[in-house]
């Protein structure tokens, strides 16, 4: 992926709790409607959701909506309040947080605003009147993230200006995905035909797209609450794949394979080294191309030190969630060598997770 | 009789995570959609749980009646598909995939009536629930501690011409629950326990999300075999994966299965399986033995996976040799389940294939076990 997808570390994760800790503002709840193209029904379901939680009795406004809205969906506009916009475009954040609801409803969350405003984009608006204690919902589509913008522009061909950062996105409290293809037409002329599987196309790359951050974002929803209940099992809802790195593994043929396995899956890759002590030069070298390869690779690369590396390696495999690991075994050893050896032991501690044996 | 070949009917499966996040209502949705279009759509098979709202959205819609079925004195409402095909709609919809048909019907499992729909040249529509995909109901007994015994193969998923994620956040299907919009009062508590932990539900809806992002993806690869999104030169310089999974008596077999067919549907892999006997046949073996073996070598056939069993009286040896002469590049085994390994009296033939194996990789495939909550 071309953007963020490692788990946090417990020592992350505990600083987030501290720092959560000594935030001494409330901190309003974000949901967020994630789409894939603009008419899935984002803002339908949106506003859906407003008006029933208006039935329940809960104080909730509009704070911003999309200029044309298709006419179902303005149907449900008139029980609720609106907070007018500012101007053509901002958000009026000092009067949504003057009227402090608990609920504010804001469509477009990737929008700019204009010069002079109170912050640049629409997005950090959000993130004032969340620390007021006002609970956002809002929608994006995936075409707007920052991080995935030269993807999209690969799959859409624009580029576009407003973008929100996934950090933004990953941090919210609640997503969920608005995943509606739209329906077909029966009969189609052949020019038609091939216009319209070209689009399909277009949108089942951007809702794969669309999806995978849906579940990185309800990954780190999974890990939090985990860390959080001290439960320290892992699920193994996402492949994680660990590849065991030494100067003499045959890296390459790892690493391909790995790259493959963690793009299929949707996963991380991840390449871990245990430092060995009086390592010699033309190992040290041979390690450094090894780990240069997988920096190219992608994966995320991990130095760990320890007296029994084997038991270094399961320890943090299993603190990250690893579904795979990778090995490689030296062929020149004998039955023999291999009862009582590290890969042995290797194999016996891995519970939980699958061993992949390279040989070498 | 019209004689004439149907095209085969287009399959599209509405998939959740948990009872109650509204794929019943997206299909109905739809339904009348269709409708209003003019399709002559109809409802095979329709299972609203007394949800007032789901009920609502299927007033105006055509209703095959079901087939009463008597079994053990009890009679049973099954979905009947000769009925359907005589009435020769469009699109039907069909609640519920995974559903096994009362003992007597004439197929035994829902899905396969719906094959039969879209053989008939009928669009089908239908919804499930990630927890019954075969190949992650380890992980999913992992995640909620439930052995779900209704299950779908995964080809038949990997078929359907569309896979929709229904989504709703656990907390909103938290609030559903305790408001009785899901269960009838006094049914969630119990159904609370199981599925319904917040934790599970999380989990269970990060599978559902991964697998529709995979289905995606599958649906895009497909056509040219390619890669995703062509940029990626390691995907065609990649020599062809095949998976050689060595299938015993082990009740662990099973993990083993549906563990190498996850990984080989994922990374486009041919995968087999094949079990070795001294006589090459299932013959000599105690009954006890031969059955477990057969079963196995039966589910792995029911998941589109071939198998053969190979003459020999050393496995190790035997399965090595016959992936070398068949170009296998991974071979697939159980972890070992005792510690230490005895040479000659451990019947456990892992840590030899390992160093017989010189050209292949051997990957050993651990249980999961269910996470203490």
């Amino acid at each position: 992926m071309g953007y963020e997808i490692r788990r946090r570390t417990p020592e992350e994760c505990m600083r987030e709790v501290l720092a959560e800790q000594e935030e001494l503002t409330p901190k309003g709840h974000l949901k967020i409607f994630l789409g894939y193209a603009s008419g899935v029904g984002k803002t339908f379901r949106m506003l859906d959701e407003a008006r029933r939680r208006r039935e329940r009795g809960q104080d909730i406004v509009i704070g911003a909506l999309q200029a044309k809205t298709p006419r179902e969906t303005e149907a449900l506009i008139p029980k609720l309040e609106v907070i007018p916009l500012k101007n053509a475009t901002a958000i009026d954040v000092e009067a949504i947080i003057g009227r402090h609801p608990a609920v504010c409803v804001i469509d477009g969350l990737a929008w700019n605003n204009p010069p002079g405003s109170r912050n640049p984009t629409r997005w950090q608006d959000v993130g004032d009147i969340l620390k007021a204690g006002i609970k956002v919902i809002t929608s994006i589509n995936i075409q707007y993230v920052d991080e995935l913008r030269e993807r999209v522009e690969a799959i859409t061909g624009k580029y576009v200006e407003e973008t929100v950062p996934v950090e933004f996105i990953k941090g919210a409290d609640e997503i969920e995905i608005v995943d509606a293809p739209p329906l077909e037409p029966a009969e189609r002329s052949p020019e038609e035909e091939a216009a319209a599987q070209n689009l399909q196309e277009r949108l089942a790359k951007l809702r794969e797209l669309a999806l995978v951050l849906a579940a990185d974002v309800v990954d780190r929803q999974l890990n939090t609450y985990l860390e959080r209940h001290g439960i320290h099992q892992h699920f193994g809802a996402h492949e994680r794949i660990l590849v065991c790195m030494t100067p003499r593994a045959n890296a390459q043929e790892m690493l391909e394979q790995a790259k493959v396995a963690a793009r299929r899956f949707h996963g991380e890759l991840i390449v871990a080294y245990v430092k060995q002590p009086n390592i010699s030069a033309r190992d040290q070298a041979a390690l450094d191309a090894r780990l240069d390869l997988a920096r190219a690779a992608g994966a995320n690369i991990e130095i760990l030190e320890g007296d029994d590396p084997v038991q270094v390696l399961i320890d943090f495999a299993r603190s990250r969630g690893v579904t795979q690991l990778y090995v490689g075994h030296s062929q020149r050893g004998r039955l023999a060598r291999l009862r009582g050896s590290p890969l042995d032991k290797l194999i016996w501690e891995s519970r939980g997770m699958d061993v992949r044996v390279f040989p070498q | 009789m019209n004689m004439t070949p149907h095209e085969r009917g287009k399959l599209k499966i509405f998939m959740g995570y948990a009872a109650g996040v509204g794929k019943t209502y997206k299909m109905l949705e739809e339904a009348q959609e269709l409708k209003a279009a003019g399709i002559d759509v109809v409802v095979g098979y329709l299972e609203p749980h007394g949800r007032q709202e789901t009920i609502a959205k299927a007033e105006g819609l055509e209703l095959i009646p079901r087939r009463k079925m008597e079994y053990r004195g009890s009679v049973f409402e099954e979905m009947d598909p000769d009925a359907i095909v005589a009435r020769r709609p469009a699109v039907c919809l069909v609640d519920e995939f995974p559903h096994t048909n009362v003992p007597g019907a004439h197929r035994t499992k829902r899905w396969e009536d719906v094959e039969a729909l879209l053989a008939a040249g009928i669009d089908v529509r239908t919804t499930m629930n990630i927890q019954h995909l075969e190949s992650l109901n380890d992980q999913v007994w992992q995640i909620s501690g439930v052995r779900v015994r209704e299950t779908i193969p995964d080809w038949v998923v990997q078929q359907a011409d569309e896979v929709v994620m229904v989504d709703l956040t656990p907390r909103a299907l938290m609030h559903r629950l305790e408001r009785g919009v899901v269960y009838a009062p006094g049914k969630a508590e119990s159904a609370l326990k199981n599925f319904f932990r917040e934790s599970t539900l999380v989990a269970l809806r990060e599978l559902a999300l991964r697998q529709a992002a995979h289905e995606v993806e599958h649906r895009i690869i497909h056509p040219e075999e390619g890669s995703a999104d062509g940029t990626d030169g390691s995907a065609t310089a990649h020599t062809k994966q095949k998976i050689l999974v060595l299938v015993t008596a082990n009740p662990k077999s099973a993990v083993l299965i549906r563990r190498a067919r996850r990984v080989s549907d994922f990374i486009g892999a041919e995968c087999f399986a094949v079990a070795v006997a001294a006589t090459g046949d299932l013959s000599g073996m105690p009954q006890t033995e031969r059955e477990a073996l057969a079963q196995h070598l039966n589910f792995a056939r029911n998941l589109h996976i071939e198998t053969r069993i190979l003459e020999g009286d050393d496995v190790a040896s035997t399965l090595v040799e016959f992936g070398r002469r068949n170009q296998v590049t991974q071979i697939y085994v159980t972890r070992p389940s005792a510690r230490p390994w005895l040479p000659g009296l451990s019947s456990d033939p892992a840590q030899r294939i390992v160093s017989l194996a010189k050209d292949m990789q051997v990957v050993i495939v651990s249980d999961r076990e269910p996470a203490n909550h």
